[in-house]
């Protein structure tokens, strides 16, 4: 008997630690689950306020309400243009750029790559004052390819840093034969190395659209017209009316503009076994 | 980009049929090679060096939002107010306040930990975690601060759990907003200390804490004595990281409180956007600007430095 218990006990006492394990990240789970609860909640009902609670009846009468052109569709598209035009500049140039930093080796290579680490944790929230004072002088401001201008500069950093450590993960000799064969870098680029590093493109595609989709601060800095105005930026009319707010109706809206980043997201993560790479990324 | 220098640069790589060029093919290959990084330089100088050597200048006159000529030096003025400003200072402990808090404390002892517990949890269990808590990250700033709003507001979902257990409801908004905000970025942040820690736990030999175990040290024993030693790196970086990402916080505070009430969720970011747009005041915000960008490029060194080996 004695022996048995003692035998069992290492099991048991695992399996002890993973209900404890369980119960705890079930506890933090639900802190962190009651305000994403909400916004799904809200969404679908009529009568909704700030606490979370079962809708008597689901509706769709929210998402009816805001999906009106001047409410969603002009800044949805304002938000597209700017993050689409953003990414496709900053995934070119990082591609270009990644290149020789990867393939050529030169005593250059490891300042400029310093300079680029270096920028991608500069808190760009700090140099917005001056790139409004800068646009004003320049007739960039309120301008949409400024401020895509503006989204990709500020991107390109890690995005360079991203694109060269997959970049440096391609072999070199497929590439080789193909320049004995007498093509060029741009087309080794093109045809060998960016199609040999599908995934890697694909994350920093995604990263660079959902940090763009999700910022506020540049196009409330650089935008002026509200015709112009992304979401991020267009949600705050919700409450800019004085009135009371229809939070079922912030709710919604929220609903449709966070959906497209969490797809994206989960597309991604999904190829590449979660973690989005960024731990990767991160360590160097 | 200085092509010159780059020229002098000795070419490594046999260049296969062609390999048998003179030398003076160099310069002209060296060019056709740094070509490619033109267009990102371009862009890094105009759109960001050029802002950083602005926000410098600026920061150094007494430049105003509208009807001035031209702004003129005014040297460490724009400092010397800026340290007898009581709305600085108090934007500074602020500040402090809201980066030690939801950064150092919440966001990397909070992802510490989950990354440990879902080392041992269940498969499900570790799926919806990570769910739930990397959603929170992805969601877009702003409808991350409209949720914690909502969270936090007095008719909000916080009060109505203190008060199905009878504990105390507050004004969350209005006795402690820097608590509410900070409380709104480490719902908002912890998924990536999550994620860096996780990378790092998964790194760390088993046979390592299975000998420790053998060997009868406890859990807690384990942790600060093998395992913490172990991530020390990882640890570094991501402090670095979450403090710089907590710096520069402005959306999620201007949803939630726009600085007040008063100015007593005012952090850097939100004081410097008052001083320069409400305000008028641009030299001045820029030069709160200048501040921050110095303090963030301290940390971004040693954040370098942290690196440094694997570079």
């Amino acid at each position: 008997m004695a022996v048995l218990t003692h035998r069992a006990t290492p099991r048991s006492r695992r399996s002890g630690r993973r209900l404890a394990a369980d119960a705890g990240l079930l506890v933090v789970a639900a802190a962190f689950a009651l305000p994403l609860a909400w916004v799904i909640l809200s969404s679908l009902d009529a009568h909704a306020d700030l606490r979370v609670k079962m809708p008597d009846g689901v509706t769709l009468s929210n998402f009816d309400a805001v999906l009106k052109p001047d409410i969603t569709f002009t800044p949805l598209l304002n938000s597209l243009i700017l993050c689409g035009g953003g990414t496709a500049l900053t995934v070119v140039c990082a591609a270009l750029a990644a290149y020789p930093l990867s393939r050529f080796r030169s005593r250059l290579n490891r300042p400029f790559l310093l300079t680029i680490l270096f920028a991608t944790s500069l808190p760009i929230t700090a140099i917005m004052v001056p790139v409004y004072a800068l646009f004003v002088q320049v007739n960039l401001i309120d301008t949409t390819q400024g401020t895509v201008f503006f989204f990709a500069a500020s991107q390109l950093p890690f995005a360079i840093w991203l694109m060269k450590n997959f970049m440096d993960g391609v072999p070199k000799e497929l590439e080789e034969a193909a320049w004995t064969d007498g093509a060029s870098s741009l087309q080794s680029l093109v045809r060998i190395v960016l199609p040999l590093m599908g995934p890697g493109v694909a994350v920093v595609t995604v990263f660079s659209f959902v940090m763009m989709w999700g910022n506020f601060f540049v196009p409330f800095m650089l935008l002026l017209t509200p015709d112009q105005m992304p979401a991020s930026v267009s949600i705050n009319e919700f409450f800019g009316n004085r009135g009371t707010v229809v939070y079922g109706q912030l709710a919604a809206f929220s609903v449709i503009y966070s959906t497209p980043v969490i797809l994206l997201y989960v597309l991604v993560a999904r190829r590449l076994g979660g973690g989005f790479a960024l731990g990767g990324a991160v360590k160097g | 980009m200085s092509a010159g220098t780059r020229a002098a640069s000795p070419p490594v790589r046999p260049l296969g049929a062609r390999g048998a060029a003179p030398r003076r093919g160099g310069l002209l290959r060296s060019l056709t090679r740094t070509l490619p990084l033109a267009p990102a330089v371009v862009l890094l100088l105009l759109f960001l060096a050029g802002p950083i050597v602005y926000c410098a200048y600026i920061a150094f006159t007494d430049l105003q939002l509208t009807g001035q000529a031209h702004a003129s030096f005014v040297g460490f003025d724009n400092f010397r107010a800026a340290f007898r400003d009581d709305a600085f200072i108090n934007a500074v402990w602020l500040t402090l306040v809201f980066t030690v808090l939801s950064s150092l404390v919440g966001q990397n002892t909070l992802g510490l930990a989950l990354a440990a517990l879902m080392e041992r949890a269940s498969k499900p269990v570790r799926t919806l975690v990570g769910a739930v808590v990397i959603t929170a990250w992805v969601l877009p700033e702003v409808v991350a601060g409209f949720l914690l709003y909502a969270f936090f507001r007095r008719e909000g979902t916080l009060n109505a759990i203190l008060q199905w257990l009878h504990l105390p409801s507050q004004n969350w908004m209005f006795t402690l907003p820097i608590l509410a905000v900070s409380f709104a970025n480490v719902w908002r942040g912890t998924a990536f200390s999550m994620l860096v820690y996780s990378a790092a736990l998964g790194e760390i030999p088993k046979e390592i804490t299975e000998a420790a175990e053998v060997d009868g040290a406890g859990g807690w024993r384990r942790m600060w004595h093998i395992t913490l030693p172990m991530i020390r790196r990882s640890i570094g970086t991501n402090l670095m990281l979450n403090t710089l990402q907590t710096l520069s916080v402005f959306g999620l505070i201007w949803v939630m409180t726009r600085g007040g009430p008063g100015n007593r969720s005012q952090t850097l970011p939100l004081f410097m956007y008052e001083q320069a747009f409400q305000n008028s005041m641009i030299g001045y915000g820029t030069a709160v600007a200048l501040l921050l960008l110095v303090v963030g490029s301290l940390f971004s060194l040693v954040y370098m430095r942290l690196l440094r080996t694997e570079l």
